[in-house]
């Protein structure tokens, strides 16, 4: 049965230093993510104990597989706002707390690209010689290599994973056309430019698989990754990686709504009746990127074709339906749920009639409309590199450099929001009492991780407050209990920890 | 009849009606003429904040894959 779709979203930043001949990337991360830390934050420490990244959905387990941060010892440290900001591999990476719905996800992301923006000044101020570390809110570097932007969502650990990999795997392929953020070019191998000069996606040239547990080789349209953060015996945390980073709020609004919307469907079995698989999706997927006219037919599993679009009408008025009979309380109420799908309706019927009308709102036509507009003034070939360059620096996330920001697509939180949520919790999850402990009791908080924190008092042992639930430590549970607290001591007394 | 019913959401024919407005269609152009000002003035000033040297820009950023 559908359960309320707590979600978040997970970044990678491209990072590079300029003016730093050699630069080392992880050296780079951990500098900027220091410079924050020494700076605006102070360090609590990630807890690793519950990482298990090997642990498959389908039933068996990974040899030998670690956080990449353990065998590293790589800076990782929590914020006030739930978030974990850290080095992951060779990138600095902001997680979002848990967040209630899709639309606080959207804020919790755009914090992130704050607190990214303060680490940059930060590391400046920090750095000799002009020196400067600067990061792109993308998915490639135009030269085969990819990073992730990574979302998830809590289900119902009933719901066989299988099922879910089936009937979510022809969403996840059409999607992009309304959450693609667009690319100058193709990074699969061997195609001439000529044949893909720019698709709607950043991603669409890494993947090989249909379902699996890898993320940095031969990826996977749906993820295997089994760890729940939770109780598993109620919960799976559905880890996708498929998405691009979005910079348009609301392309990963739509992104995060409708993947919400169709995962409580496949929970609810409101598709299990439902003819909607495509063969060959991991071709598809490709195809459907590639395709700017939004009409190459995809085939159906059943037989016949359908196009990109064709299927989220289907996958929308499925949703429709199930939104008039069963409430969309699992996004956070009809408020939200009407937004979502009506947002969804306008977007499909404007990428039917006319496209570029969008470019006020989602990356991928933003940024072709750019680039097409950059190509006709000054009368350039699809293999000039001032193309690529824009490419690139559409992504900038530094005010005065990103040409994103000054393409004025529409926003859905102000930057006054976002700046509050940089420090801020959010109110409806276990995040809120992750932050509030660390806000209120910094030097007593050892460590922290998604489902637990831990807690020194200056005298042995540790103490451990387990959070298995994400509906649990709400402001409208722990509120009242972190105002009579003075001291963690009270705070764990209280707790009965 | 509930709230939620009535607020029933639009079927593929209220879909296509709503497209052949007039009404609509002039709304649609103006708004594609404010878009199309928009971006005219993003292409005046864009050369002042694209990096200097486009190839090299590009050619130096290499990442390491991640996840």
């Amino acid at each position: 049965m559908s359960i309320p779709k707590v979600c978040g979203i997970e970044t990678e930043y491209g990072i590079t230093m300029p003016k730093t001949a050699d630069a080392n990337p992880i050296t780079a991360s951990s500098m900027l993510i220091n410079a924050f830390v020494n700076e605006i934050s102070g360090k609590v420490g990630w807890d690793f104990v519950d990482e298990a990244p090997g642990h498959d959905a389908r039933g068996f387990n990974l040899e030998g597989s670690l956080p990449p941060e353990v065998e590293t010892h790589l800076v990782n440290t929590v914020l006030t706002n739930g978030a974990r900001f850290y080095v992951d591999h060779a990138h600095p990476e902001y997680s979002s707390p848990e967040c209630l719905n899709p639309k606080e996800a959207v804020l919790y992301d755009k914090a992130g690209e704050l607190v990214l923006r303060k680490a940059m000044s930060a590391a400046k101020r920090a750095l000799p010689n002009e020196q400067e570390i600067v990061v792109y809110k993308n998915n490639s570097d135009r030269k085969g290599n990819s990073y992730g932007c990574h979302e998830n969502y809590i289900m119902d650990r009933q719901v066989p994973f299988n099922k879910i990999a089936r009937q979510v795997t022809p969403f996840f392929v059409t999607r992009q056309i309304f959450c693609g953020s667009g690319k100058v070019g193709s990074e699969f191998p061997n195609i001439p430019k000529r044949e893909v000069p720019f698709q709607i996606s950043q991603r669409a040239d890494f993947f090989e698989e249909v379902v699996g547990l890898e993320t940095t080789l031969k990826r996977p349209i749906v993820n295997t990754r089994d760890e729940p953060h939770a109780d598993a015996t109620r919960y799976r945390r559905l880890h996708v990686i498929l998405g691009d980073a979005n910079m348009s709020q609301f392309s990963s609004y739509l992104k995060l709504g409708t993947t919400a919307l169709v995962l409580s469907m496949i929970e609810d079995s409101f598709l299990d009746d439902s003819d909607l698989a495509i063969e060959d999706p991991v071709g598809s997927l490709r195809k459907v990127s590639w395709d700017l006219s939004l009409s190459v037919p995809l085939r159906r599993a059943s037989g016949g074709n359908i196009t990109a679009l064709d299927l989220q009408w289907e996958f929308l008025r499925l949703a429709q339906k199930y939104a008039n009979q069963r409430g969309t309380e699992v996004v956070g109420g009809d408020d939200f749920g009407d937004e979502i799908l009506q947002g969804w309706e306008e977007t499909l019927q404007a990428l039917e009639s006319n496209p570029m009308s969008l470019s006020d709102r989602l990356d991928w036509v933003a940024k072709y409309q750019l680039v097409l507009g950059y190509m006709d003034r000054h009368g350039l070939e699809w293999d000039d590199p001032k193309l690529a360059a824009i490419d690139l620096q559409y992504h900038d996330i530094r005010p005065e450099k990103s040409l994103f920001y000054r393409l004025g697509v529409k926003s859905l939180w102000s930057d006054a929001e976002a700046e509050v949520a940089t420090h801020s919790p959010p109110r409806g999850t276990r995040a809120y009492f992750r932050g509030k402990c660390l806000e209120k009791f910094p030097r007593n908080v050892a460590a922290a991780n998604w489902d637990s924190i831990i807690f020194d008092l200056g005298r042995d042992p540790l103490r451990r407050v387990p959070m298995m639930d994400p509906l649990r430590g709400t402001a409208k549970h722990v509120d009242a209990l972190l105002e009579r607290c003075n001291t963690a001591q009270e705070l764990l007394d209280a707790l009965g920890t | 009849m509930t709230e939620r019913e009535m607020k029933k959401r639009s079927t593929p024919s209220a879909r296509e009606s709503e497209e052949t407005q007039p009404q609509d269609a002039s709304s649609k152009n103006k708004e594609g003429e404010e878009l199309k000002a928009k971006l005219d003035a993003v292409l005046d000033e864009i050369d002042e904040v694209l990096e200097d040297n486009a190839e090299e820009f590009v050619r130096n950023y290499v990442q390491k894959g991640g996840e």
